[in-house]
């Protein structure tokens, strides 16, 4: 995860993206690769996403963004093709956990989601704890996470973290 | 100040006191992981570089989400499976063994106040035991392979209760429907839903069961039911200084919420959300092509009675397909020699191997553009059971074996 971004293009979802709409149950039986998860990411809402996703885009959900199942390859569809940040009003609890797993920045913010409109670019800076929007020229605060987890997204995940620091993040060092 | 169930279990496991906001860090009892997110845990298991898992006994595998298998892509991911059980000496499940959910309590893997993880939104079911349990992803999943233990938020409780007598031919399912369509689907986000009052004491395990393993469709951490005399009636025994879990009268709750249910009438979720839940007498003439009686929610031996009672010397309608699928090879055994496989048979139901079925539209039931089911499972999600303009209503054993009789969504007390 970088510190600070400038999201590309913006996609807007409704709400209640369950995550069989984010990658439909048949795709998980068949692949444990990212990059072939990422063809079939956010189908069941938009057949044709995986083509208008760029690298560096981000998603904009509205409440109860990613409930239902646990699957972990929700999540990663979305890392696979590039999406560097989820924001909506509201996420469910698996696919919030499962996405900072996977070093994916995921942001609750409701007035600014309310905020957003087409074309839209935001600023994000995690250390900060902000995001801006460019238009408004106006800043939300990112709810902040335990130490912990911020050390674990700035890590790119929990693999990422172990394979860096030889325990889990929340293990104490040392 | 008291505490709650899960504030108790938490404090057990984390050996510090555990209130609501914290983040503990605890021990964990049992892990599971099925052929729908045990590859990814393994491989994130093998990217840690680690060698064994903490504890060989306390980690359960399944092969039951598309099973058998439908394809060579998944086979191969079943064999990883494989040799991952026997490379480490874990327990699976294979083929035809039956749904995680009804494995774990049945096999003896919950006992209450344990904790219980499970790579399945569905881990939530445990909590009918007295557990706390709860869905989790393959990274973490992986994370407890490696250490036997987990971060978490303890969570806030919600708790539900549920005064009053449920009515003839009205189920469990009906009281979670209704609890769910009243709450909404992310009305009870992060926190632990906790069922009580008269309804649930009334309640045997397994309908507590159901209940339990829908409280993540209104957006839950994990349900919750209090240990009591039919906990242990279920497991057959309670060993030396087994505790009853059960909330302190002075605890704290975010919310407590009283119902009186004895006019609560069959429920269904319409389409396309767990939350858009109407009673059935209100939603109109509604045509099915294929009923579902099974999965994690609702497929135990009780449910086949109902359903078993209900066909006893009728037919399925012309052009609806019944599909039965036990949740267990034991509920499979047991309904057959009870004789509700043969009566269900007889009245014109397909009986699938035991699994999880077309619940997540995998396998044994996917339906075609336009089509209609109800079924006994647990979400109508936009494609869940097929294609994207297929429709999926859920309701009770009672309502699904009515339905079937007649091609119609329909009470089953008119039946």
């Amino acid at each position: 995860m970088v510190d600070r971004l400038v999201s590309r293009s913006l996609h807007f979802f409704g709400d209640n993206i369950s995550t069989d709409l984010i990658i439909p149950g048949k795709y998980k039986f068949k692949t444990t690769d990212a990059k072939e998860l990422a063809q079939h990411a956010m189908e069941g809402a938009d057949p044709e996403f995986s083509k208008k996703a760029r690298e560096g885009d981000v998603i904009v959900g509205g409440e109860n963004f990613g409930c239902g199942s646990s699957r972990e390859q929700a999540p990663l569809a979305l890392v696979g093709l590039g999406i560097k940040a989820v924001m909506a009003k509201s996420f469910a609890r698996i696919f919030y956990r499962n996405a900072l797993n996977l070093g994916l920045p995921v942001i609750e913010n409701r007035q600014a989601v309310e905020d957003l409109v087409e074309g839209d670019r935001l600023e994000i800076d995690f250390r900060k704890g902000n995001i801006t929007n460019i238009r408004l020229n106006k800043s939300y605060p990112i709810k902040p996470l335990p130490p912990f987890l911020l050390e674990m997204l700035e890590a790119d995940g929990l693999v990422a973290f172990y394979k860096k620091y030889g325990r889990l993040p929340w293990q104490k060092a040392g | 100040m008291g505490q709650t169930i899960v504030e108790k279990i938490l404090s057990k496991a984390s050996h510090d006191k555990a209130e609501a906001g914290d983040i503990v860090v605890a021990d964990v009892d049992y892990i599971m992981a099925h052929d729908g997110t045990g590859p990814l845990a393994i491989e994130a298991f093998r990217q840690f570089g680690a060698k064994k898992v903490w504890d060989n006994k306390r980690v359960i595998l399944f092969i039951d989400h598309d099973s058998p298998s439908d394809s060579e892509e998944l086979s191969t991911l079943h064999e990883l499976m494989r040799g991952f059980a026997k490379e480490q000496g874990i327990r699976l499940y294979d083929v035809g063994q039956g749904v995680c959910h009804q494995l774990m309590p049945e096999q003896g893997y919950v006992r209450p106040g344990y904790v219980v993880g499970g790579a399945d939104s569905h881990t939530c079911t445990y909590g009918a035991l007295g557990a706390f349990s709860t869905g989790l992803g393959s990274s973490d999943v992986a994370a407890i392979f490696l250490s036997g233990k987990l971060w978490f938020r303890v969570p806030e409780t919600i708790r539900f209760v549920l005064n009053g007598q449920l009515g003839p031919m009205v189920a469990p399912k009906d009281v979670i429907l209704y609890l769910i369509g009243e709450t909404g689907a992310d009305g009870a986000t992060y926190k632990s839903v906790e069922f009580a009052g008269p309804v649930v004491e009334d309640m045997t395990v397994d309908g507590r069961l159901t209940v339990c393993n829908m409280a993540v469709e209104m957006g839950g951490k994990n349900g919750i039911t209090a240990t009591d005399e039919e906990t242990f009636k279920f497991l057959g025994d309670r060993r030396p200084g087994e505790d009853y879990y059960v909330s302190d009268a002075d605890a704290a709750y975010s919310s407590v919420i009283e119902y009186d249910l004895s006019r609560l009438e069959p429920q269904v979720a319409c389409p396309s959300m767990v939350d858009n839940v109407k009673p059935v007498a209100e939603i109109g003439k509604v045509e099915i092509d294929q009923a579902v009686l099974g999965s994690c929610t609702n497929a135990r031996v009780s449910d086949l009675e109902v359903a078993a009672h209900l066909v006893k010397g009728r037919k399925v309608a012309e052009g609806v397909r019944f599909l039965v699928i036990p949740a267990s090879q034991k509920v499979y055994l047991d309904a057959l020699r009870k004789g509700y496989i043969e009566t269900l048979l007889e009245a014109g139901a397909s009986i699938c191997n035991p699994g999880c079925g077309p619940c997540c539209g995998l396998h044994q039931g996917i339906l075609a553009a336009g089509e209609v089911a109800v079924s006994t499972t647990n979400r109508n999600f936009v494609g869940r059971m097929g294609h994207r303009t297929s429709m999926v209503y859920l309701a009770s054993p009672a309502t699904v074996t009515a339905s079937a009789l007649t091609g119609v969504i329909t009470d089953p007390r008119g039946v």
